[in-house]
């Protein structure tokens, strides 16, 4: 039973305070649902969890052992999907997955799978600038199947995704969960996921006056 | 380092290869710019060989460094900006291994080519046949000197406009060591003076740069992804 928590966290971007006094929990095959406006945060709680970011105020701890202790076995539990694609166009589409796979754990035996899984098998041996934008989505959410991995991190994974990519990320998911894997996502869409808890980033806000008190 | 950061080192190797190889115009440019910077020296300082061969070291020496300042702002530039470098950062190696590799793979694609086409370019230069195995070998150890402060800068620069001149601005300066000790060996050389402590020298500024430089880079770098 694994449990990822966050206690008391605060996050300053820019000398203005986004968020603070955040609290999460997350344990085994729980999906985490992050809301908010824009600004209001997903991004940067997502990297403080992936520990990209450092907390300004506050701890994150995976079954009691906090991030810092070691930033390495934490970065080999979890899967990160940010903005970016992290495709290389002079790759193929296949490579671009194999060579996550060979520095992560090795092993490239789940690259074929994970194409297959987003409709890329068929494009597996096209170099990857010839993609579009949609696609090159598929292949960054590939990469997250390639290797197992407790700790999904998504940022907007929907992002360009169709309908069909959509539903193979909503099974991606499913499986993840039931495999006892925790999936943290911060999105505007309703994916068809159930018993789904929410974190809505809003009500963590601070307003200008006071946020100079926890910057201090 | 123990098993698991070596392969973990030699699959970062691998992949910096892959992608430097799929691009091979990329260590074409260097070379290319090795050698007509070379070029332009006969043209500038007239073509009277004595002349020549006096300069051909510095020359030789000055022009890899320039040549080698054209690679450096790929290092993490292009991982930075496509979104990798997070994911590298979150590899279960410790960043300061990455910057290792990468700085290995940036001497295997820039530091080793120049170097082999430097005694080539010495015979252009009408370099003393007794310079050579001194222009080789200081070469063989100040380049990867070049490519580990090479890496701080780049790390340094990182997400900065027009990085690539404020890279120079800020490696150039740093290897000036490098430089001072490269061409006087060859010099040395030629004058029939033992090259021993030039070579010694060269080799403590490599071994100091290789434990320093990653250290310092991973510490930048960790900075940039914030």
């Amino acid at each position: 039973m694994s449990l990822f928590q966050g206690h008391g966290l605060g996050c300053i971007r820019g000398g203005r305070t986004v968020f603070a006094n955040l609290h999460f929990a997350v344990s085994d095959g729980e999906v985490l649902i992050l809301r908010g406006p824009n600004g209001s945060g997903k991004s940067s709680l997502l990297r403080l969890m992936a520990g990209l970011l450092g907390p300004e105020a506050g701890n994150i701890s995976w079954d009691g052992e906090a991030l810092d202790q070691d930033s390495e076995t934490h970065g080999a539990r979890l899967h990160y999907i940010g903005h970016l694609d992290a495709v290389k166009p002079a790759l193929t589409v296949a490579e671009n997955l194999s060579i996550w796979a060979a520095l992560r754990t090795g092993d490239r035996s789940g690259v074929m799978p994970a194409l297959t899984q987003f409709g890329l098998d068929r494009l597996a041996e096209i170099p990857a600038r010839l993609l579009s934008a949609g696609q090159r989505r598929r292949l960054a959410l590939a990469r997250i199947m390639a290797t197992p991995a407790p700790l999904w991190l998504l940022d907007e994974p929907t992002v360009a995704l169709d309908a069909a990519a959509l539903a193979a990320l909503e099974n991606a998911i499913a499986a993840h969960r039931n495999g006892g894997g925790i999936t943290i996502i911060s999105t505007h869409m309703d994916l068809g996921l159930e018993q789904t808890t929410t974190l809505q980033l809003g009500d963590f806000a601070v307003d200008p006056d006071t946020a100079w008190g926890l910057a201090s | 380092m123990g098993p698991r950061l070596v392969n973990g080192f030699g699959r970062l190797v691998g992949r910096e290869l892959v992608l430097v190889l799929r691009q091979p115009g990329d260590v074409a440019t260097v070379l290319m710019f090795f050698v007509l910077a070379t070029v332009m020296f006969p043209f500038g300082v007239g073509p009277d060989p004595n002349m020549l061969a006096r300069i051909a070291g510095g020359v030789l020496w000055v022009t890899a460094l320039l040549a080698a300042m054209l690679s450096l702002e790929r290092m993490f530039q292009i991982d930075f900006e496509d979104g990798s470098l997070d994911l590298l950062a979150l590899l279960p190696v410790p960043l300061w291994v990455t910057v290792l590799a990468k700085a290995a793979a940036h001497w295997l694609t820039t530091g080793l080519p120049l170097l082999i086409v430097a005694p080539v370019l010495g015979v252009l230069l009408n370099l003393n046949p007794a310079g050579y195995i001194a222009l080789l070998s200081t070469m063989a150890l100040g380049t990867p000197v070049v490519s580990l402060i090479g890496a701080v800068g780049a790390a340094l620069t990182l997400g900065a406009r027009r990085g690539g001149v404020l890279l120079s601005l800020l490696v150039l300066p740093l290897v000036i060591p490098v430089l001072i000790f490269g061409a006087a060996a060859v010099d040395a050389a030629i004058a029939g003076f033992p090259v021993r402590q030039h070579l010694l020298l060269l080799a403590g500024m490599a071994l100091a740069a290789l434990v320093l430089c990653p250290w310092a880079a991973s510490a930048s770098l960790h900075q940039a992804l914030e």
